[in-house]
Formats: C-alpha cells, sequence, structure tokens
C-alpha cells in the first residue's frame, strides 16, 4: 500500500498549536520564507521532527488570519521571488503566552512520567 | 471587513498562496538537483516531501472560510449539478416524497384543525362539553338549571339546542341555522362582540322575554352586506319580531367546529320559535343539544364530574320518573364530545398512520434508488477516497443530496396540500346543512411537513451509508465497481419488500373499503329512497301553530296526491338516516307496573306517520294494518312496530299485532301492524327496534313529505313546489330527491373510502416505481450477462427469469406479508366502514390481482430491455 495518501492524522502528531509555536519561534529569530521556515525547524530538531512540508503552509495561514505574522513578496539573498513573513507585536506576546504555558505543561507531564519519585516529597 | 472586499481580498490571497506552494516545491526540486539527483526524481522528491497539494491548499483556504456554511454551499452546488445530471431520478424522487410528504400534512392538517387544535375561544383550556349519557342530545332544560345553581365545579355553565328558524327581513324570507342559547352563553366562552353587544343572562326574565338576535359574522357578511347599521334592526323569526344586537366575531361560529351557525338567539325565547309551549320546563324532554363549562382553575375534570354525578344523585332522588341512569362525563369541545370526537380521532389516527407508512414507504423505495445510485457511483467515491477527500465528507455530499431532494419533495408536496385544505375548507358537502370542514392550515402544519422531509431525507440517505464506509478504493479502482449484484439478500431487497408490504396493506384497505361502500349503498334501509322525493315542511316557521297544524298537513298531502303521475304521499315527524339523529323514546312491556328509568324495556326510535306513510316511504307492512285518518286523538293509542321490537319487546314476532305495550306516561298502545325492519340513525348500527305512531295521535309541526312517483325527479320537485306555494305562498321548502339526501348519511363512510383509495393509489403508484426501478437496475447491471445468456443460446423464457424473476418473486413475498398485515388492519375499519369485512374472497383476489398487474406494468420496460439484448452490439461495445 506504499501509493496510499498520507492521511490527516500523519501530518498532525503534533500536539495542536506546536507547529505554530515553532513558526513563531523561528521568526522572532528571523524573518523567513516557507521554505526557509521548514529547513530551520528540521535542522533545529536534528531532524527528530518528519514534518511534512505543505503542512507548514495551513498554519502560517492560521498565523495571518490572526495577525500573528505579516507576509510580503521580495527577493531572497539567491535571488529568488519569496514571500518572507515576519512576527507582528501580538505575535511576539502570543509566542511568549504559548512557550509558558507549553513549558508548564511539559514540566507537569515529565513530573508524571518521572519513574520511582512520589508526588508527595 | 465588508463582504466585498473579503471576497476579493481572498481570491489575492489564495492566489498569493498558489504561487508560494509553487514556488516551494521548485525550490526543493532545485536543491534535490544540486545534491545531485536526476530533475526527474527531484521533482517526484519534492512532491512526496510536501504532501498532498490539493487537501494542504484546501485546509489553507479553510482557514479564511466560515468553515462549515461555505463547504455545506458547495456540497449544495455540487448535489445540484449531481442532481441535474440524472433528471429521470431527481423527477422520481422529487414526485415520490411530494406525494407522501403532501398526504401527510393533508392529514396532519385535518387531525390538527379538528382534534389538536384547542376551541378558537379565549382560555380554551378550561371550557368543557358537560355530557350526559352517550346520545346526540342529552340535557333538559330544568336540568341544566338545577346543575348550574348546584354545581359547585364550574364558574358558569352555558347550555345550547340547534334549530331552524325562517328569518324575515321584510324580503325574500329564507331559513336560517340558529343556537339557541342561555343568556351567559357568549360570557362563558369569554368572546367580545365584533359589532354592538351579545345578550346575557341579565336580558333573560321569563319566557319570551328576550327577543334579541345575534348575527354569526359569516352571515351578517352574506346576507347583510357588512351593513354597520344593522344593530337596533328589527327582524322576524318564524313571524316574531327580533331585535338584532350584534355581530359575533370573525372565525365564532359556535362551539361545534363543522357546524356553521347562522345565528344567536336567547333559549328563554324558545317558545316564539318553535310554538312548542311546554318543552321548555319539561324535564323528561332531553332535547338540549350540548353544555359547555368553564371550570373553576383549581379544579380536575374528573372532580367536576363527581360533583355533577351528586347533583343528578339529588335529582335522581327528587324526580324518579325523569331522570334517567346516565351519568354526567366530561369531554373537550368543538366534536360535541366524545359523540364524535371518538369516532373521528380514531379515523384520523388511523389515517395519519396509513399516511405515515406511505412516507415510509417512499423512504424505502428512494432509498434501494439511492443505494443502487451509490453503487453506480462508486468509482467516483472510490476515486474522491484516494484523492484525499475523507468518508464523513462524501457522506455528507450524500446526505446533502438527499436532504435536497426530501426538501424540494416536501415543499412541493406542502404547496399542494395547502391548495387541497383551503379547498376544503369552504367546501360544503351538504347544501341543506351549514356543516363544513375547518382545517386552514397553520404554522404547526407547516413545521410538521418540514421535519418529515428532512426526517425522511435522513432515512432514505442512511441506506447507502455502509456501502460507502466499506469501499477500498484501491480494489475498485483496479477491478471497476464490484459485480456484488448477485445471489446474495441484499438491503435492497430488504427494503423493496418492506416497500411492497406496506403498499399491498394500503391497498388491501382501501378494497376493502371500497367493497363496504359498495355493499353499504345496496344495503336494505327498510324503506326504498330510489323515486322518493322529500319535502322538508316546517309549519311553524310559516306561522302555524295548534289546531292549524294538522289540518294544513292533511290538505298539503291531498293536494300532492292529486298531481299526476303521484303513487303515494305519507308525511313523517323526521325521516330514518336523516343525520344527525332521529328520535326515540322509552317504553316499557305491558306488565310493568313501576314505570322508573330502571324497568325501561327499550328506547325505540320514535316516528310519527301519516297514513300512506308505508306506501309512499316503501316500507312493506309483514302483518296488521297501516294507520287511518281515523287513528287520531279520539281513537285509543295505536302503533305499528318494526320486527326487532316486536321481539324485543313484545316477546312474539308473529303474534306481535294485537299485544300491547306502554309509554313514559304509562298510556297503554295496542300494536296494530308490524314492518320489516331497516336502518335509522346509521348504517353501521345493528338491528335496533323502532316504533310508529300516527301524526294525529302524537302532532309534530315539523314534518317531511314523502312522494312516490316514477316521474322525473326536476319535473316532480316543481309541480311540488307550485301546489304547494299555491297553498301558502310564505312556505320556506326544501325539496329533495331522498337519494341524494341520503348522502349525508353515507358522508362519514364515504369520506373513509376516498382517503383510504387515495391513500392505495399512492400505495399502488409507490410499488409501481419501486419494482420498476429495481428491475431497471437489475436489468441495465445485468446487461453483458444477459447478451452472453443469449449468445449461447438462452430463450427468452430463460433471459426474463433472469432478468425480472428475482424481482417477481419479492414482489411476491411482499404482497403475500402485506396482504395478511391489511386483512389484519381491516378490522380496525370495519368500525367506519359499514359491512368493510377482509374475509371477502372479492378483495382477496383482487389484492392479488392487483399486485400481479403492478408488477406486470412495472417490470414491462424493463422486460423489453431485457429481451431486446443484441449480444453483438453489446459485446463489440465492451
Amino acid at each position: 500500500m506504499a501509493n496510499m495518501p498520507m492521511t490527516e492524522t500523519a501530518t498532525r502528531d503534533l500536539f495542536p498549536g506546536a507547529l505554530e509555536m515553532m513558526i513563531l519561534e523561528s521568526l522572532r529569530r528571523q524573518p523567513a520564507h516557507g521554505y526557509a521556515l521548514v529547513q530551520h525547524i528540521q535542522q533545529r530538531s536534528n531532524n527528530l521532527l518528519q514534518v511534512e512540508e505543505g503542512s507548514l503552509y495551513p498554519a502560517l495561514q492560521r498565523l495571518l488570519k490572526a495577525k500573528l505574522v505579516k507576509a510580503e513578496w521580495g527577493v531572497s539573498t539567491t535571488n529568488r521571488r519569496v514571500r518572507t513573513y515576519q512576527i507582528t507585536t501580538a505575535g511576539l506576546r502570543h509566542l511568549e503566552q504559548q512557550i509558558s504555558s507549553f513549558e508548564r505543561m511539559f514540566e507537569g507531564i515529565a513530573l508524571v512520567l518521572k519513574p520511582g519519585e512520589s508526588s508527595a516529597t | 471587513m465588508t463582504l466585498n472586499s473579503s471576497i476579493f481580498g481572498r481570491r489575492r490571497l489564495f492566489n498569493d498562496l498558489n504561487e508560494e506552494m509553487r514556488l516551494h516545491i521548485e525550490e526543493r526540486t532545485e536543491q534535490l538537483m544540486r545534491e545531485g539527483m536526476s530533475r526527474q526524481e527531484a521533482e517526484r522528491q519534492a512532491r512526496v516531501a510536501f504532501g498532498n497539494p490539493t487537501l494542504i491548499e484546501e485546509r489553507s483556504r479553510a482557514v479564511w472560510q466560515w468553515p462549515t456554511l461555505e463547504s455545506i454551499w458547495a456540497d449544495v452546488r455540487l448535489a445540484l449539478r449531481g442532481l441535474r445530471k440524472s433528471p429521470g431520478f431527481t423527477i422520481t424522487a422529487v414526485l415520490t416524497l411530494t406525494l407522501a410528504i403532501g398526504a401527510n400534512a393533508v392529514v396532519f392538517g385535518v387531525l390538527n384543525a379538528l382534534i389538536l387544535r384547542p376551541l378558537n375561544v379565549p382560555q380554551a383550556e378550561s371550557l368543557f362539553v358537560v355530557q350526559h349519557g352517550s346520545g346526540i342530545a342529552s340535557h333538559s332544560y330544568p336540568d341544566y338549571l338545577d346543575l348550574r345553581k348546584r354545581n359547585r365545579s364550574f364558574d358558569d355553565v352555558a347550555v345550547f339546542a340547534i334549530s331552524q328558524s325562517g328569518l324575515d327581513t321584510g324580503k325574500d324570507p329564507s331559513n336560517a341555522w340558529e343556537y339557541e342559547t342561555t343568556g351567559n352563553y357568549f360570557d362563558v366562552l369569554r368572546i367580545q362582540p365584533y359589532l354592538g353587544r351579545f345578550f346575557h343572562a341579565s336580558d333573560e326574565h321569563g319566557p319570551n322575554s328576550a327577543p334579541y338576535v345575534v348575527l354569526s359574522y359569516a352571515y351578517w357578511h352574506t346576507h347583510f352586506q357588512d351593513d354597520r347599521t344593522v344593530v337596533g334592526r328589527v327582524v322576524r323569526l318564524n313571524k316574531h319580531p327580533f331585535t338584532i344586537l350584534g355581530v359575533a366575531p370573525p372565525g365564532f361560529q359556535g362551539t361545534i367546529l363543522f357546524f356553521a351557525s347562522d345565528i344567536f338567539v336567547p333559549i328563554v325565547n324558545h317558545e316564539q320559535l318553535s310554538g312548542d309551549k311546554l318543552i321548555l320546563n319539561a324535564r323528561g324532554s332531553r332535547w338540549m343539544f350540548e353544555m359547555v363549562g368553564r371550570l373553576k382553575p383549581v379544579v380536575t375534570p374528573a372532580q367536576a364530574a363527581a360533583d355533577l354525578n351528586s347533583v343528578d344523585a339529588y335529582l335522581k332522588q327528587s324526580y324518579p320518573k325523569e331522570e334517567s341512569n346516565d351519568s354526567y362525563t366530561l369531554a373537550r369541545p368543538g366534536l360535541h364530545g366524545d359523540y364524535l370526537n371518538g369516532p373521528t380521532q380514531a379515523f384520523l389516527t388511523g389515517l395519519m398512520l396509513l399516511s405515515g407508512l406511505i412516507l415510509l414507504a417512499a423512504c424505502a423505495n428512494l432509498g434501494s434508488l439511492f443505494a443502487a445510485r451509490a453503487a453506480d457511483r462508486s468509482r467516483e467515491v472510490a476515486l474522491r477516497l484516494a484523492l484525499g477527500s475523507t468518508r464523513s465528507r462524501i457522506l455528507r455530499q450524500l446526505f446533502t443530496e438527499s436532504v435536497l431532494l426530501s426538501l424540494a419533495g416536501g415543499v412541493v408536496g406542502l404547496a399542494a396540500s395547502i391548495l387541497l385544505l383551503r379547498r376544503l375548507s369552504v367546501w360544503q358537502p351538504f347544501p341543506r346543512y351549514p356543516l363544513h370542514v375547518p382545517v386552514s392550515p397553520d404554522a404547526n402544519v407547516y413545521l410538521v411537513a418540514l421535519v418529515l422531509a428532512l426526517v425522511s431525507g435522513v432515512l432514505f440517505g442512511i441506506v447507502p451509508v455502509r456501502q460507502i464506509l466499506r469501499v477500498n478504493p484501491y480494489q475498485i479502482v483496479k477491478a471497476g465497481s464490484t459485480g456484488a449484484f448477485g445471489r446474495r439478500l441484499t438491503v435492497r431487497d430488504g427494503l423493496l419488500v418492506v416497500q411492497i408490504a406496506i403498499c399491498a396493506v394500503l391497498v388491501t384497505s382501501s378494497m376493502v373499503a371500497v367493497r363496504g361502500l359498495m355493499r353499504s349503498m345496496r344495503s336494505n334501509f327498510g324503506f326504498e329512497p330510489q323515486n322518493a322525493m322529500l319535502v322538508d315542511t316546517d309549519l311553524t316557521t310559516a306561522g302555524y301553530s295548534g289546531e292549524k297544524v294538522p289540518a294544513m298537513q292533511r290538505r298539503m298531502i291531498d293536494a300532492l296526491q292529486a298531481i299526476p303521475g303521484v303513487d303515494s304521499v305519507g308525511s313523517v315527524n323526521y325521516p330514518p338516516l336523516e343525520p344527525p339523529g332521529s328520535w326515540q323514546g322509552t317504553v316499557y312491556t305491558d306488565t310493568t307496573e313501576d314505570l322508573s328509568p330502571s324497568n325501561t324495556a327499550a328506547d325505540p326510535y320514535w316516528y310519527n306517520v301519516t297514513p300512506d306513510y308505508f306506501r309512499a316511504s316503501g316500507t312493506s307492512l309483514l302483518a296488521g294494518r297501516a294507520f287511518t285518518w281515523h287513528d287520531d286523538t279520539n281513537a285509543p293509542r295505536v302503533a305499528v312496530v318494526n320486527r326487532e321490537f316486536a321481539s324485543k319487546i313484545l316477546g312474539s314476532v308473529p303474534e306481535a299485532v294485537g299485544r300491547y305495550f306502554k309509554l313514559r306516561d304509562g298510556t297503554r298502545v295496542r300494536v296494530v301492524g308490524l314492518v320489516e325492519d331497516g336502518k335509522y340513525v346509521n348504517l353501521t348500527e345493528g338491528q335496533r327496534p323502532a316504533m310508529f305512531f300516527p301524526l294525529l295521535q302524537s302532532p309534530s309541526s315539523w314534518t317531511w313529505l314523502v312522494v312516490r312517483s316514477s316521474r322525473d325527479p326536476q319535473q316532480l320537485a316543481a309541480a311540488v313546489r307550485r301546489v304547494l306555494q299555491d297553498i301558502d305562498p310564505a312556505m320556506v321548502l326544501a325539496i329533495r330527491p331522498w337519494s341524494t339526501e341520503l348522502g349525508g348519511t353515507l358522508f362519514p363512510s364515504r369520506m373513509a373510502t376516498i382517503s383510504l383509495g387515495v391513500l392505495g393509489m399512492m400505495g399502488a403508484m409507490l410499488s409501481i416505481t419501486g419494482i420498476f426501478g429495481m428491475a431497471a437496475y437489475s436489468v441495465s447491471k445485468r446487461f453483458k450477462e444477459l447478451g452472453i445468456r443469449v449468445a449461447l443460446g438462452a430463450q427468452r423464457k430463460e433471459v426474463l427469469q433472469a432478468a425480472v424473476g428475482r424481482s417477481f418473486k419479492l414482489l411476491a413475498i411482499g404482497s403475500g406479508v402485506g396482504l395478511v398485515l391489511g386483512l389484519l388492519a381491516t378490522r380496525v375499519l370495519a368500525f367506519i366502514v359499514y359491512q368493510a369485512t377482509p374475509r371477502d374472497p372479492l378483495v382477496l383476489a383482487g389484492v392479488v390481482l392487483a399486485m400481479a398487474a403492478l408488477g406486470l406494468l412495472a417490470t414491462w420496460i424493463p422486460a423489453q430491455r431485457a429481451l431486446s439484448v443484441n449480444p453483438l452490439v453489446l459485446l463489440r461495445e465492451e
């Protein structure tokens, strides 16, 4: 069944909002276009996160709609026509909130998963 | 953001997105090529890494859309396109649904108007009909006065009688139907006049003290041309002056839904209207039509009934001779309490069930059509699944299609039913009575039709769901649509059997009803309506009273007798089988000494007739003699009785003549003649005792002349009118052939037969479309197979069997089941339709023949197609 198309769940193996968070974090460091964003995320995660490249675009559209990023057509350093995304102030604020709540959640999950330690201590 | 800018802005957004994605794949390809791949390989890898672009684009777009709304709209457009492509399917489906939903809307409309909708008066929920016994008219005026005074459960109670008066405005007197009501009638109902004022209890000061009349809105509109100055005008009712007080509000025509009264008159003036001095004070005369009461807020109907019965117990003690053993009960108003409410409700509920069955059959029908359509489209479905569509999306698409169809059918069906209901509302089945069926549709009807449409859409849309969920796109795209159509019993087969069974039930019940009606038309009424003319003459309306009445009646009979071609003329106080009922009187056997209600021998029907009545009506005299003009007040009381009376009360049929029985007042009556049994109130009644008295010994001013003649009815009617108007030009006459007059009696069973007939026809049509769809589909599916069979030398018979044999088998099973169910169901019918017996060989044969004929008709075209298979052409094509 090699030709079966990827189903929706395969591309959404991240928890909802994770992709958006990573995009925003990447853009906080520097504005980028879609292709560069994919490259960046895959490299930074040491290729642990295999994101289907296309799935970036619905996420970008959601961020655009929420006015967390803005986009502009331009020319890249390699002289390609690209659409460059930039994080907005609202995006920065949103990212901070997301990261802190994510960290709390991660901490909680880690506590539960850690073997041998009782929560009573 | 305005809608406009959002739409244009969105187009740019989507173009940007498209371009961006294209560039992304391009960049990846170039990158891969730099790493040493060939262009072709690089392009492939880039696409694999990117994922399904269509799906991604769709999801990206979805971010900007009102997601559900727009995708539903897209589904609707797609569905419309799909339906346009198969007009045959669409038209069949919409038509089927139109019929089914229309039928349901009509039946529900009637049910809603007659049973569910409360009476059109304020606080209708606290208004109740007080019933005494189960007869049609059950209260006497003195009883009413006592009940009103002594009960503690009602705010107030009113009572009324229905009668007819000659209303004279100065020109051209005409008959008007009136409610003779107690003064508090309008106040009990809590309604306000449209014009002028109503009469009240305070207007009553003893007999003939309130010569007032209130007009119904409709009567004011038709007879006074909306003239607002009528208030205060004096008109003559049966020659007595009455002042018009006001006009009732539009839509109010009395408390009986289907009986539209023309005018309302105070009951205290009954003597002026009827010429009868005594009846208002006669406790034993139960002639008031209906008592309505406004219950006190905290009292339940059961408590009120108990209260009334305790008053009744007191009355029984005080007046043992006059009071009967009947007890008081409460019922909802509108259809004269339980008297009509019961049968109407039973019949309409039955009809509702049957039309529900029609809708179910239609759904089964459409469900199998839909399943076939889904099977045909399995390739399309597989392709869409392969391209990344989700199954739920495809199901939603299918449901959109089915709901669209059902809504279309629902709207058309509702429109048709509204037209029909409106027609029904203005229809007057009997010219002589102000009877109509007030069934104008309201919001409830629209709502029910809409809900039914949606439910049926979901119902038949659900059929192919399993099929879709099982689709394996890989298999189907590779192998073509599955050849699963074969020996196995499928859901479609089951549905077809169910549908045919339902249709057979409908066909069976309609045939039983039609047969019953045919038989009831031919049954023995105890008189001969053919060649007889009825003339309704009310001498009170013409101003006659006392001694002048019998003399005038004799004169009329003699004058009519002189018309050439007239065989005999008689008169009767009220003809048998004339709605709404018949007079009844209590009798005792001759040996009974204590004449209290508990010793009653029977309540036979009571007729006052002139000597020639039996001959004129065609009632055969079995023994003894008929009356003569000498059986008058000076002669001993005599009677003629029917066979049932003789065997039940006199104890012997052969020796009945010469025996005696007693009336309520103790009078001994000698039986001088014996006549055949007949039907007296309705056709479904069992054999009932009846007695006939000489008109001269118990006079009444309202009589019906029966003129027997074989002359042409038109000419005869004209001659009768001429002769009678020569005698008195002021007389109001209604002349009609007796057979026409019987229409009223046959009305319920006719209505039942018509509605069942229509439902049966619809059932038949549904089974045709169902079988046709199935057979046609099966033939088209197996065209190739049939071609091969023919090529291999199959005979016509074998081809036919292969093509439509299965449809026929299913038809046979379905019909069998339906026939059995239908016969069981028609037991219920027997209550309404006279002599509707399911054990009728003609009905059985008829149903079997009808279903076989339907099967032949429906499989004819597919069978022809199967026979015309040309294997050469067919095999070349594939």
